[in-house]
């Protein structure tokens, strides 16, 4: 973990109450996708964690949705303003286990880590695929992020307006992928990997104290006993959890 | 100009203490800075057996604060003693305090029994206020009769500085802080959280899992002066003040209102440094306030 300061370089909506937040500053803390960073926010107490979307040397993205106080206030932050962050926070998805046809599964705001993450199994000579869940056609985004990199891109909608109707498990084959990772809503994650064939990860979101293990607010519960979403999380095995 | 002070005996380097709960074992800040800067820390409230705590969310976001509903998670007595104590040793050379709660008397006796044994543990401190938990922790402090009886029975087993965690939850917390005192203990630190909690608007239910929380952070400063200031002239014993600290400025002001040391515990979740920060801004806010010798201003409003 690294206490940084960030300049916020671009703040703009990408899709109905979604935005996608780029700053400048050290990146160094982080070392897998799926790590996550927690935000000061001026005007509120506690800090935001959002996983970060990408990061290369001095550049670091996240993409939040409007959800609360705290992420309807950073909509109004414009370019050049400082934000004080921790770095580095939480383990990330680990991309040795997803033998050759890994499948990538997101809904909503849980998309935004698997961009880093299909970039890294792609560079690591991967064929990953990837399937997305989305309210509305409106909502939808990224479309075009994970085409440009050549994998193949399922876009389910509740409503039908783009893609398949229905969740995103209406849009993917879980029986054809090496191993799967997925970041969404607790529900999702839970119907993933109840009908899933082959092992995976899964990313867990829960309100958090301070995001570095010091509070146990976050903890989940699992096969080994209770464990830290910002720390010994917030990707945990799909056997370690007990749903 | 000196910052040390004596508490119960112990020489603190300065009066600075990580509340429990918000620092763990010690082991995550550690990695951060060099904790030996810290006058000490008190360890994660441990209990005879391990706990899991309470279903989440335990967190709520508060106006210049937070509740919290951890619940006394904890791996117990038995790993404290043989896992967490040896690791502090490798990275913390101070005495430590040691956190303690219980369901029974018992197990407040027990604890602090195989606690005493323990070289590291400077300070028994014993928690009578924790609101998270049903049957235990708050319903020995929420009256001045219970408080007694977990401090006669925790005073016969441990030669340790005892220092008695209180409740703000009470009617009237100098009437539970005399008979603490009556019944031996050496010390008190207060305040624990205040019983609060927040309901999320959409779904109608509260956001809590354990439906209430504990209300922390700068927005109870106030209440955590006035009652440190209302215990100091209700007892002779050092007090520990607890509740929002979050500048060396706090720090004066607490101690002015009769605190010897002071315990800082939600400053740490949003600034992970914020206790080498307070400890390193001491002498200044020192200087400004004329005191040569923290120890002289201990009380110094009344």
């Amino acid at each position: 973990m690294k206490r940084c300061v960030y300049v916020i370089e671009e703040n703009e909506a990408i899709a109905r109450n979604t935005y996608r937040m780029v700053f400048s500053g050290d990146a160094s803390a982080f070392k897998a996708p799926g790590q996550f960073l927690n935000l000061q926010v001026s005007g509120l107490y506690l800090r935001r964690p959002f996983s970060v979307c990408e990061w290369e040397e001095g550049r670091v993205t996240i993409v939040y949705k409007v959800v609360g106080a705290g992420t309807q206030k950073m909509t109004t932050f414009k370019r050049g303003r400082e934000v004080d962050v921790l770095t580095g926070l939480g383990n990330g998805f680990d991309t040795a286990l997803s033998g050759p046809r890994p499948l990538l599964i997101g809904g909503g705001a849980g998309v935004p880590p698997l961009l880093m993450l299909c970039k890294a199994l792609i560079k690591e000579g991967k064929q990953p695929t990837v399937a997305m869940g989305f309210g509305t056609a409106g909502e939808a985004f990224f479309q075009e992020a994970f085409l440009s990199l050549g994998v193949k891109v399922n876009i389910a909608t509740l409503d039908g307006s783009l893609g398949a109707k229905g969740v995103v498990l209406d849009a993917c084959r879980m029986d054809a992928c090496t191993f799967f990772y997925a970041c969404g809503p607790v529900a999702m994650l839970k119907a993933v990997c109840a009908a899933s064939c082959s092992d995976g990860q899964v990313s867990l979101e829960e309100r958090m104290g301070c995001g570095f293990g010091a509070c146990m607010g976050c903890t989940v519960i699992t096969q080994e006993g209770p464990k830290r979403v910002c720390k010994e999380g917030p990707v945990f095995g799909k056997g370690e959890l007990i749903w | 100009m000196n910052t040390a002070v004596s508490l119960c005996g112990v020489k603190l380097d300065n009066p600075v203490i990580a509340a429990s709960g918000t620092f763990g074992f010690g082991e995550d800040f550690a990695r951060l800075y060099d904790i030996n800067c810290l006058g000490s820390f008190s360890m994660k409230g441990t209990t005879l057996l391990p706990r899991e705590g309470n279903p989440t969310p335990r967190i709520a976001e508060c106006p210049e604060g937070l509740l919290n509903a951890v619940g006394l998670q904890n791996p117990g007595i038995d790993k404290v003693i043989s896992e967490e104590l040896p690791k502090i040793a490798g990275f913390f050379h101070k005495p430590v305090m040691a956190n303690v709660s219980g369901f029974s008397l018992e197990e407040y006796t027990e604890v602090c029994r195989l606690l005493d044994d323990q070289p590291q543990v400077g300070w028994i401190e014993v928690n009578i206020s924790c609101p998270n938990v049903h049957g235990g922790g708050l319903a020995f402090g929420a009256s001045a009769k219970a408080a007694g009886q977990v401090t006669r029975a925790v005073r016969r087993v441990s030669a340790k500085p005892l220092i008695i965690k209180l409740s703000p939850n009470v009617t009237d917390i100098s009437e539970v802080a005399r008979a603490c005192e009556a019944e031996g203990a050496d010390g008190l630190s207060l305040i624990n959280t205040l019983l609060g909690m927040r309901l999320d608007i959409r779904a109608r239910r509260p956001i809590l899992g354990n439906t209430t929380g504990g209300l922390s952070g700068p927005a109870v400063f106030p209440v955590a002066l006035r009652m440190v200031y209302q215990v100091y002239q209700a007892v002779r014993i050092p007090l520990v003040g607890i509740g929002g600290i979050s500048s060396a400025e706090d720090v004066l002001e607490m101690m002015l209102a009769g605190a010897t040391a002071v315990e800082v515990g939600s400053a740490n979740l949003v600034n992970p440094f914020a206790c080498r920060d307070i400890i390193s801004a001491l002498p200044e806010a020192m200087a400004e306030g004329g005191v040569k010798d923290l120890k002289d201003i201990i009380g110094g409003a009344h």
